[in-house]
């Protein structure tokens, strides 16, 4: 009861206390602005009530980005944090690469994936890929470490082979590790997908914030960003809710 | 954690009925089963054991009795065929290559080491899905043993729910259904408080009473080693050499505390006690 009714008063009451300030004009006052540019939540909601369908149409797009993206991120990551782990060597050439990767500002880089992909989905998928893979990789190279040797010797006792190794302990042990990273990077997801679309595109909720922005829209802003956030925690509640479904040990 | 349940006090006969132990496979019925011979081994520049010859003979069970940190478990390490001799050899019947030691060498670390992700049952038959038997199968193999170990009812059960005495038998039963005809026990049960130790001691004297196997016991407990054994033989600190072999007073058949208590059991206990303090020296 006090996990969600406390946090649920608290958010209930900041909007409500928004609400009031938006609403009287004393937010804009304060920020000496236009009301216009200070949209209150009945606002923001009247906005997404209204564009229902155009957000919902760029949602969709946004929403494939990020869930794409983050099936390659993820991929990549399980590839990176599994096909290393018998390489020591192979593993230390590619661990400093794969952090540089992660230092590289997105920002910088996706206007260069644009040119090179085009204004398609691909520069989108690039830029939530190689966001949600760094967590996912490291956090799986970590949980691959953390295999106890003495349950290794234990199973080499008990005629396990190299792959039974792998299935019946190793991945195992990864797996909750795997799961922390997967809820990083989804989170990071919608964020990724929203600066892709920035540096081009022609439909999706980012793109549409920028051109709502452009055109003062603030309301219909604030309803987008509304929707980009509730796609994020989605997300994150499914991963959650798989982590305990799969991992019922912990 | 559920309470323990207790042992039922079956008779010796019910371990064999029905062929509740998997047969020990490998030639290793007669004769020899553990043979080691001019043993040394060191990690680099660290000498951990010198100059070991020992014997166990088929169905006899030997104690290694040590200080802490003097190479026991690595010397169940060198005979499981886990690790290889600097000199020396160790033979397993004919086996002396580590693949032929592994093959007849089931190993019983000192944490259970029960994998939290299976029942307590997928975790006992784990050996027989490794060989490659079906799920099923390999359930109902390892099942079969549950009920005299006392975990009737607790197949299905996670690790998390048992208790500590319960989860040594589960692993102690992950070792017995590998079907090794050498077990290498290492301080199975250090981890216990001093009820559930005992009461696993006099399990595990019972069910080796019953269905008798070559075991090497590592233990820093003079009394379990005394109790379990045959012949308990006392180590030096590192590098570990042998400093006193004990006969134990032979047929574990009475209860614990009877024979602990015995005045000859006494005696023995205190020799083998000055052997370890000497030899921690």
């Amino acid at each position: 009861m006090r996990r969600w009714l406390l946090p649920g008063l608290l958010i209930a009451g900041l909007i409500g206390v928004w609400q009031l300030a938006a609403s009287s004009g004393a937010l804009a006052d304060a920020l000496d602005l236009d009301p216009i540019l200070v949209p209150s939540p009945g606002e923001i909601a009247e906005a997404l009530w209204e564009n229902r369908s155009l957000i919902a149409e760029n949602a969709w797009v946004t929403l494939q980005e990020i869930l794409l993206g983050f099936l390659l991120g993820l991929a990549l990551g399980l590839g990176f944090g599994f096909l290393l782990r018998p390489f020591e060597t192979l593993r230390l050439t590619f661990y400093p690469l794969i952090v540089a990767s992660q230092a590289i500002p997105i920002i910088v880089f996706a206007p260069v994936l644009v040119v090179w992909f085009g204004y398609g989905i691909g520069p989108k998928l690039v830029v939530v890929a190689l966001v949600c893979f760094f967590p996912i990789a490291v956090a799986t190279a970590d949980g691959l470490r953390a295999v106890d040797p003495e349950a290794i010797k234990m199973l080499r006792t008990l005629d396990a082979s190299r792959r039974q190794l792998l299935w019946r302990l190793e991945a195992p042990t990864a797996l909750p590790f795997t799961f922390s990273g997967a809820k990083i990077g989804v989170t990071f997801a919608p964020i990724a997908a929203v600066f892709g679309e920035w540096v081009g595109a022609n439909s999706g909720l980012g793109h549409l914030i920028l051109q709502d922005n452009a055109q003062l829209e603030t309301a219909r802003v604030f309803a987008a960003a509304a929707v980009l956030s509730a796609i994020a925690i989605g997300l994150y509640g499914l991963l959650a809710l798989a982590e305990r479904r799969v991992v019922t040990w912990r | 954690m559920r309470q323990d349940t207790k042992m039922p006090t079956a008779e010796a006969s019910e371990f064999e009925a029905a062929g509740a132990l998997p047969a020990s496979g490998g030639g290793v019925g007669v004769g020899v089963a553990v043979a080691v011979r001019g043993l040394a081994h060191s990690y680099g520049e660290l000498r951990t054991i010198e100059r070991l010859d020992l014997e166990v003979p088929a169905n006899g069970v030997l104690g290694l009795v040590g200080p802490s940190g003097c190479g026991k478990s690595t010397l169940l390490e060198l005979i499981a065929g886990l690790q290889e001799p600097s000199r020396g050899e160790v033979a397993l019947g004919e086996g002396v290559d580590p693949d032929a030691r592994l093959a007849r060498c089931a190993f019983m670390p000192q944490r259970d080491l029960l994998l939290p992700w299976l029942s307590a049952i997928d975790n006992a038959a784990l050996a027989l899905r490794n060989r490659g038997e079906r799920r099923g199968a390999a359930r109902r193999r390892a099942g079969q043993l549950f009920e005299r170990f006392g975990l009737a009812g607790f197949e299905g059960a996670s690790p998390a729910e048992l208790s500590g005495g319960m989860r040594q038998r589960v692993a102690f039963l992950r070792t017995l259904v590998a079907g090794k005809p050498v077990l290498a026990l290492d301080e199975p049960f250090a981890s216990l408080d001093a009820i559930a130790r005992a009461e696993m001691q006099e399990w595990l004297a019972r069910a080796l009473g019953a269905a008798p196997r070559t075991v090497v016991l590592v233990t820093h407990d003079v009394e379990e080693a005394l109790y379990l054994c045959d012949r308990v033989v006392v180590l030096s600190a590192r590098p570990a050499r042998a400093v006193a072999e004990l006969g134990a007073p032979a047929p574990r058949a009475g209860g614990r505390d009877e024979v602990i208590t015995d005045l000859e059991f006494v005696a023995l206990r205190e020799r083998a006690l000055h052997a370890l303090r000497e030899g921690s020296r």
